[in-house]
């Protein structure tokens, strides 16, 4: 164990979610990565067969196994595993009742079909039932595998159903297998060892999604984690230029001498060009800037811990990742 | 860069032979907004359009002066010129139930009702909203009182579980696991294994094991309920996977130039032609420009590294480096929608510049659909 203090010490399932563009994926990426950093050994899953993780680490697509992807700084393991629900409920009919021919052809006749079409809480139960699993497992010394198990889960629009999976199959299972199945998933994620964590952006409408699914999550009874602040663009004005500029009270007649100084203009005029054209630009940053400080404004309601994150300036790539694995170790959240 | 034909959007709409506009796309590129913003639009220009959404966001909603979008089209006002906008917000539930009721005497219509697999099938995201979305539009444009009906897709964890919910759905219940289902109710106890073959005994002994006895009684007596409602459901969806192949029907695919939305516009575009449907192109939302484009990022760094070293005009250097950065990530937008290009020359492309500010009401929706039609 690490002597240090993380904001997230005993936690052991980080739940990632975050509406559609945000950036979900990398953040459960990095935040593996950080939370292996100095000899850890962490297991990122998905679970909607979207092969993101894959993707994120530049890597062909990855099968339902847990295998090693990465290194991360200063030693330290991550694993990964992307959860298919059809492989999962045979592993789990296997496991648990010895049944393989019976699984075969449960499978072939279209269970599998029922499970995600009639019953999506099943196919739920069996993915969060493969995560907690991996939670909770021991190795022959006693001690659990894996030091933290990051979920790349779906979007904030479904997470609190997806993670109440004991409300969702209350009313198909009263009691059953399938009901001792969800009630420990429930055991392992309405734990104090799960967080939840959200991904945004500083807009509208992913703010807006964020509160929505904290309400959600703790109308559910599910332990809220941190809110993770994507892609922030860091502002290189000063406030006062800023605030002149976004009420068009910027002057750009200093810009067009500091042009010249640069030799970026040789006539009076064409400095004078590029410099309107450069204060419609600053306008536009202002502008946004002005809308980014309201929306930090608004993620106070949720009173949670925030993290920022920049944004990669030449796309996700793997070293991007460690960057913002880093940024994550800086921030405490891992 | 190869420059991809234009994707005339206003041509699209002003056409009376386009019945029904698709938008698709990944989650978060702003597809309900591009379908709202077209809605409107089309309407200005004479069209009698509706617009079906199936985004929960009360934004949308508020910009178009609803308080509230439910599962009837309700008129939007302060529409300019001649034609006319009703906006409807996809319940699926709702929907479900009325064709259990419109179909089923009222016995067995409450016995399906009230049924806690219907219940879950009804209310739950996975394939319902896509099915149930497909039954509205076949409803909408059924019903003749719109000549031009524009829908955005549910929020599926791929853009392409859209095309396939609907057959999925349709598949599953006309399959091989409800017939297996049905056999007790229908032969009638032990014959029935006979009937099949030695491998029912495995599966519904496996089935008992996994589901446990009640579940698989609840099951069974759904499936037969329903059963004899539909008869075929399979036949439902094929007819609205015709209607959306119809040359009436024009798809816009939407995406932002991220890698990602990028990847799975190219993956639905290839999709769209496998199933021969219609694709009238993609819309490429959020793009970022700079009104400064004559100076460019190489130039712009080294000249405020010059201020700095030199500790003249911080502000000027401060600018340039804003500058460098905006051009930088314009740059990168630029080989994100290359990649789309070179793999897909022939369609299609409009795009819409990034907007400070999100969409609050009409006007914010117009501006939208100027963005839209613009060169």
């Amino acid at each position: 164990m690490r002597a240090r203090d993380t904001d997230w010490d005993g936690v052991r399932l980080h739940v990632v979610t975050g509406k559609g563009g945000t950036g979900k994926t990398t953040v459960a990426a990095a935040l593996a990565l950080a939370l292996a950093a100095g000899g850890g050994k962490v297991l990122l899953v998905e679970v909607e067969g979207r092969q993101g993780i894959s993707r994120v680490f530049d890597l062909p697509p990855l099968p339902y196994e847990e295998r090693k992807i990465a290194v991360a700084p200063g030693g330290g393991d991550v694993y990964a595993l992307a959860i298919d629900a059809e492989e999962a409920m045979l592993e789990y009919l296997e496991l648990f009742y010895g049944m393989r021919r019976a699984g075969r052809a449960l499978s072939k006749i279209g269970i599998v079909d029922f499970a995600t079409t009639i019953a999506p809480g099943f196919r739920d139960v069996l993915v969060t039932g493969k995560t907690s699993e991996a939670v909770r497992r021991k190795g022959k010394d006693g001690r659990r595998v894996y030091d933290a198990v990051v979920l790349d889960a779906p979007p904030t629009g479904r997470i609190a159903r997806f993670l109440n999976v004991t409300n969702e199959v209350a009313g198909l299972a009263r009691v059953g297998p399938i009901k001792n199945h969800a009630d420990l998933v429930n055991g392992v994620v309405s734990s104090p060892e799960t967080a939840v964590h959200f991904v945004t952006l500083l807009e509208e409408m992913p703010v807006q999604e964020t509160l929505d699914g904290l309400r959600e999550l703790r109308a559910a009874g599910l332990p809220p984690g941190g809110i993770f602040i994507n892609m922030i663009r860091e502002s290189l004005l000063p406030a006062q230029i800023l605030e002149a500029a976004a009420e068009g009270r910027f002057d750009p007649s200093e810009l067009a001498l500091g042009l010249k100084a640069a030799g970026l203009a040789d006539g009076g005029s064409a400095a004078v060009a590029v410099a309107e054209a450069l204060s419609e630009e600053i306008a536009e940053h202002a502008h946004r800037t002005e809308l980014e400080r309201q929306e930090r404004l608004a993620l106070d309601e949720a009173a949670r811990p925030r993290y920022d994150l920049p944004l990669l300036a030449d796309g996700v790539d793997l070293a991007g990742l460690y960057e913002l694995a880093e940024s994550i170790r800086n921030q405490g959240a891992a | 860069m190869k420059t991809p034909p234009f994707l005339d959007l206003d041509a699209i709409i002003d056409d009376p032979g386009t019945r029904i506009v698709v938008c698709c796309g990944s989650g978060g590129v702003g597809k309900t907004t591009t379908a709202a913003a077209l809605g409107l639009r089309a309407a200005e220009r004479g069209r009698s359009a509706v617009v079906l959404t199936v985004d929960p966001a009360r934004r949308l909603a508020q910009s178009m002066g609803l308080t509230e979008l439910d599962n009837t089209p309700r008129p939007v006002t302060d529409i300019e010129g001649e034609g006319r906008l009703h906006a409807m917000m996809l319940d699926m539930k709702r929907t479900f139930d009325e064709i259990i009721e419109a179909h089923a005497d009222p016995e067995r219509a409450r016995q399906i009702l009230t049924n806690p697999f219907y219940q879950s099938l009804s209310s739950s995201f996975s394939g319902t909203q896509e099915y149930m979305a497909m039954e509205k539009l076949g409803q909408l444009r059924r019903s003749d009182d719109w000549d031009l009906i524009i829908v955005d897709t549910p929020p599926s964890r791929s853009a392409l579980d859209f095309l396939d919910a609907p057959e999925r759905l349709g598949r599953f219940l006309d399959g091989k696991l409800i017939r297996v289902l049905m056999l007790p109710a229908k032969a009638g106890g032990r014959s029935a294994f006979k009937l099949f073959n030695a491998g029912f005994g495995i599966v519904a002994g496996a089935l008992t094991k996994l589901l446990g006895a009640q579940v698989l009684k609840d099951l069974q007596t759904f499936v037969s309920a329903l059963d004899a409602v539909f008869g075929g459901f399979r036949a439902r969806a094929e007819q609205t996977y015709r209607l959306l192949q119809a040359p009436g029907t024009a798809f816009v695919v939407v995406a932002s130039p991220e890698r990602d939305a990028m990847r799975e516009a190219s993956y639905f575009v290839e999709r769209l032609a496998e199933e021969r449907m219609p694709l009238a192109g993609l819309v490429v939302n959020r793009v970022h420009r700079s009104p400064a484009s004559m100076l460019s990022g190489a130039r712009s760094t080294a000249a405020a590294e010059d201020l700095e070293s030199r500790g003249e005009h911080e502000l000027t250097s401060a600018v340039l480096r804003l500058h460098a950065g905006r051009m930088q990530l314009a740059a990168r937008e630029q080989r994100e929608e290359e990649h789309f290009v070179s793999a897909h020359p022939t369609v299609p492309v409009a795009r819409v510049p990034a907007m400070s500010q999100d969409v609050h009401d009409l006007e914010g929706l117009r501006e939208v659909g100027r963005l839209l039609a613009a060169r």
